[in-house]
């Protein structure tokens, strides 16, 4: 038997799903992160949907323009480590008042393990509020939905670039023991 | 050394070559002189003008070409801001859109900032980087034969398909296209997108 915690924490990526398929997202952008890991494989199996793997996350930013000025939407799925990778990138989505969906899995602020995430997952929401991004945070897995389901709708609606930072309260502790 | 710095095609003649078929093209140019040789070739309103965002153009082309798939996509972009998206060239491959090209103007060195020399001047071999990537095309452009051969690739062949193009370093005259990111966006959206643009 599944605890309501572990149903939660299990129903959340497939909930960021339904609402990027009815949000007709076309094109998802990212780099690998366990805390996406159902997510994209779930965008994978989507046929309207286009998944494309990045070598950096700055690549996703600039892709995403791309694909508002043809018409297109999408999502750009990554790490709060790669955070400081898009900062000059997403300079275009203010100068030219582009919508960006950016859904962010936390690391180095809640059971983390590796040292080396708490410096970008300590500036991770300061660092995308100061380059312009609006940002919204879970922290509570029944939260999801609602929280990316309004984010895409400022998003896409205001033409403002948006992130949801999903807490590692919600993606639960990584295992380091196996 | 000015003889090494005057080798090499003319840029604004070289863009002007490469858009006089752009058919109904869509023109994404990377910032600084290869925005301002493509404006110098005729403003349009299919041209994404990018003023910053370096090492992006090659990217947001992709973006493009993927949500218009019947559209030719055309990258017209510096060698240094190419160096600045390099892992974008494996990205392009992996996802081999038919339907996207991209154009190096390079003239070896950083134009904007002082003329400093660039990787490209210094032996880097850019359109091999992206052969080796897996671009079905790719091939440097040294001379006006290869030049008027390597069009029809650009126009034409099944992408994605790259060209390096060594040009002078030579400085061209000033031309400047509107620089205000949301009049380029809803200009270029609009002439694309008719009344969706505005939904």
């Amino acid at each position: 038997m599944q605890t309501d915690q572990q149903t939660r924490a299990t129903v959340w990526p497939d909930q960021i799903f339904d609402v990027l398929k009815e949000a007709d997202i076309s094109q998802v952008a990212y780099v690998p992160d366990a805390g996406h890991a159902k997510l994209i494989n779930r965008c994978q199996a989507e046929k309207s949907m286009r998944t494309v793997s990045l070598t950096t996350e700055e690549e996703g930013v600039a892709m995403l323009a791309g694909s508002w000025m043809g018409g297109a939407k999408g999502v750009l799925l990554m790490q709060s480590s790669g955070v400081g990778n898009c900062i000059n990138m997403l300079s275009m989505f203010e100068e030219c008042r582009l919508p960006l969906l950016m859904i962010v899995t936390m690391r180095g602020v809640w059971g983390e393990f590796n040292p080396w995430q708490v410096a970008m997952g300590g500036s991770t929401a300061a660092a995308l509020e100061n380059a312009g991004v609006i940002v919204h945070s879970v922290d509570r897995a029944e939260d999801v939905r609602e929280t990316v389901h309004a984010c895409t709708a400022l998003a896409f609606n205001t033409q403002r670039p948006v992130a949801v930072l999903i807490q590692q309260r919600v993606i639960g502790f990584k295992n380091w023991s196996k | 050394m000015a003889a090494k710095k005057s080798a090499g095609l003319d840029r604004r003649k070289v863009v002007a070559a490469l858009l006089a078929e752009r058919g109904d093209a869509l023109v994404v140019t990377g910032l600084g002189s290869p925005t301002y040789d493509t404006f110098a070739a005729g403003d349009h309103d299919l041209n994404f003008y990018l003023w910053g965002g370096m090492g992006g153009a090659a990217m947001v082309g992709l973006g493009l070409a993927l949500a218009q798939p019947k559209r030719r996509v055309l990258v017209i972009t510096g060698d240094g801001e190419m160096l600045m998206g390099l892992g974008s060239l494996a990205t392009i491959a992996v996802e081999a859109p038919k339907n996207l090209a991209i154009a190096v103007i390079d003239n070896g060195h950083y134009g904007e900032t002082g003329m400093q020399r660039a990787h490209t001047g210094r032996g880097v071999d850019i359109a091999g980087m992206a052969k080796a990537a897996g671009f079905k095309s790719a091939k440097t452009v040294n001379t006006a034969s290869d030049l008027k051969e390597w069009i029809a690739a650009f126009h034409r062949k099944p992408g994605p398909v790259f060209g390096d193009i060594k040009v002078s370093a030579e400085p061209a005259p000033m031309a400047l296209p509107v620089r205000d990111g949301t009049a380029i966006k809803y200009r270029f959206r609009t002439a694309l997108l008719g009344a969706d643009a505005q939904k």
